[in-house]
């Protein structure tokens, strides 16, 4: 089973020799965690709160002096602009062809990798390596020595002169992101297979369950909440893409793979809407904290599922 | 199909997949030896005599400055991550604090938030602190950007040693310096290690931070690889070279963290 979270409760279930100051207790045990959240706090929070309060102004760093403030117009200039929404389409796009195609790629490379063959641990380093690339150098070395139209080993290999980057920006990008990202669903898909009960797995082959009929009705409902972690954490991490399409596309051609963070990144310092930008910042925490609450009950589920044990 | 024969054409398909999801960065070491015309050859060319003239040629750039910066930037954060992360994550496992499912979930969710929200105060703030492009702007964030992620696995690390021999250490009256030092510590070390060096390769890696924060002064390796490319001419085998050079530290610490590289990337959910 997955340790989503273990019950640090458990662990102190144990009597506690009794406290004669309880006041003095509390603060001793929290003191450990108090630097930690005071940081987290004043680096996180705080720039938010100045997020909010910047998108209530009317403020291009281009115009000097002017900088009053308009309450929600900048809200109704952000929403109301087709641009925004073209970029909210895309970063749904971009993030969901890439999870769910690193997903299957990784799901079928875990399967294979759960198996005992010579060479397995080489096979495993061989694997994590494009997680481990920097994604700007990831970027950088798809768009100019894989897709280049001239000279990129893809042309060059197969023949033909197509301008992959040109012709199919999405899936440029997409397949970029699902190369950096496969080892990591790999990963978490593995430790999934491999906490499978062997007993368990004897016992239907003992009993004439074929290979395909314990994956489908065994296998697969024991990877759920790893599909789902792996689906989760995905996520947060790519929707946040940035390096790939400033470096493979300039969210080109037009707008087609401009996705969110990079939409906000041309607000604030190619035109310098200040003002405009905090807004889509506010909305895009708003849609954050959306999903993130749905995330968040992913994972206390799966905590309850623990305690429940 | 006997069990051996199966266990070879499985092996040999996993082995194919290895190579082809490792080949661009084959190519990409291969095409770095190169010169330029034949990095730039279609077909390509796949013999050649290797020649360092690329590596020459990124060094004479001087990508030493941008190597150094995101040393730093990696390394001090890295340690003030753990700094902050062990204490913290020993106050939410085995001395809980009284509300530690909500500490640790108000840490998460700072993961969550997309740090495009938080650049333009960010930018503002520094700018008006007089820190902008500078390295220690860098370490603060960087702190911030691992700091959930360090203190989630230190935490199933901490959960690992057991309560027992904690106990048992208190009644002989060992002090908590003591049980840190003898009993907790040799435990979770390699946990320790494996979080250092997860927040060394996130911290190393982070472009977007990096790209509208820094210049010339504070600079990281992400940067000097995409001004790289600005240049007119055949620029493959030298941009090939630079990232060779800019992706190896994480290549090395990926590697050696790698057994416990789920563990980290999932927060410490999966073990």
């Amino acid at each position: 089973m997955t340790d989503v979270i273990d019950r640090a409760d458990r662990r102190t279930a144990t009597p506690v020799p009794p406290v004669r100051n309880p006041a003095k207790e509390r603060w001793v045990r929290r003191a450990p965690l108090l630097p930690a959240l005071i940081f987290a706090i004043v680096v996180t929070q705080v720039p938010f709160l100045v997020t909010i309060y910047l998108s209530t102004l009317d403020w291009n760093a281009l115009r000097p002096g002017a900088r009053e403030f308009i309450g929600v117009d900048n809200y109704v200039t952000v929403l109301t602009d087709s641009r925004l929404r073209a970029a909210l389409l895309n970063t749904i796009w971009l993030t969901a062809g890439a999870v769910i195609f690193s997903m299957i790629l990784g799901l079928a490379l875990a399967v294979l990798l759960d198996r005992k063959f010579f060479g397995r641990s080489i096979v495993r380093t061989l694997l994590i390596t494009p997680f481990l690339v920097m994604p700007i150098a990831a970027a950088l070395l798809w768009k100019h020595a894989l897709y280049n139209p001239a000279y990129g080993l893809i042309n060059g290999l197969f023949g033909g002169s197509t301008d992959w980057v040109s012709n199919y920006p999405k899936a440029a990008v997409i397949a970029t992101l699902v190369w950096q990202w496969t080892p990591f669903m790999m990963l978490i898909l593995l430790a999934g297979l491999q906490s499978q009960s062997e007993d368990v797995l004897e016992a239907a082959r003992v009993d004439g369950a074929g290979a395909w009929q314990i994956f489908r009705r065994m296998t697969l409902p024991h990877l759920r909440q790893y599909l789902e972690l792996g689906a989760l954490l995905g996520s947060i991490y790519l929707v946040n893409t940035f390096d790939a399409v400033f470096t493979i596309t300039q969210g080109g051609p037009g707008a087609a793979t401009t996705n969110l963070p990079y939409e906000i990144y041309l607000t604030t310092f190619r035109k310098f809407e200040y003002g405009e930008a905090a807004a889509a910042g506010v909305i895009v925490v708003i849609l954050t904290i959306i999903v993130a609450t749905f995330a968040l009950r992913v994972i206390s589920s799966l905590f309850r599922m623990e305690e429940g044990r | 199909m006997s069990k051996r024969l199966s266990t070879t054409v499985w092996g040999t398909v996993a082995w194919i997949a290895g190579i082809a999801f490792v080949f661009p960065v084959i190519w990409m070491v291969l095409t770095s030896f190169k010169q330029e015309q034949s990095a730039a050859s279609n077909p390509p060319t796949w013999f050649f005599t290797p020649t360092l003239d690329q590596y020459a040629q990124v060094f004479d750039r001087n990508i030493m400055p941008f190597l150094l910066n995101s040393l730093m930037a990696s390394i001090f954060s890295t340690l003030l991550v753990i700094v902050l992360a062990t204490p913290a994550a020993y106050a939410l496992s085995l001395r809980p604090v009284a509300k530690w499912t909500d500490a640790l979930f108000f840490f998460i969710s700072t993961k969550m938030m997309p740090p495009v929200a938080a650049l333009l105060p960010i930018y503002l703030l520094t700018k008006q602190l007089g820190m902008l492009d500078n390295v220690w702007t860098m370490v603060v964030l960087y702190t911030s950007m691992n700091l959930p992620l360090a203190i989630w696995m230190m935490r199933s690390f901490l959960l690992e040693v057991p309560r027992e021999v904690l106990e048992a250490g208190e009644v002989d009256g060992a002090s908590l310096l003591t049980s840190i030092r003898k009993i907790i510590l040799p435990i979770v070390s390699p946990g320790l290690a494996a979080t250092a060096l997860i927040c060394f390769i996130f911290a190393w890696n982070e472009f977007f931070l990096a790209v509208n924060l820094t210049a010339t002064n504070a600079g990281t390796a992400p940067i000097f690889l995409v001004g790289f490319i600005s240049s007119e001419g055949l620029f493959l085998a030298r941009l090939c070279a630079a990232a060779t050079i800019v992706s190896l530290p994480v290549l090395v610490a990926g590697w050696m963290a790698q057994n416990k590289l789920v563990r980290g990337l999932s927060m410490g959910a999966v073990k």
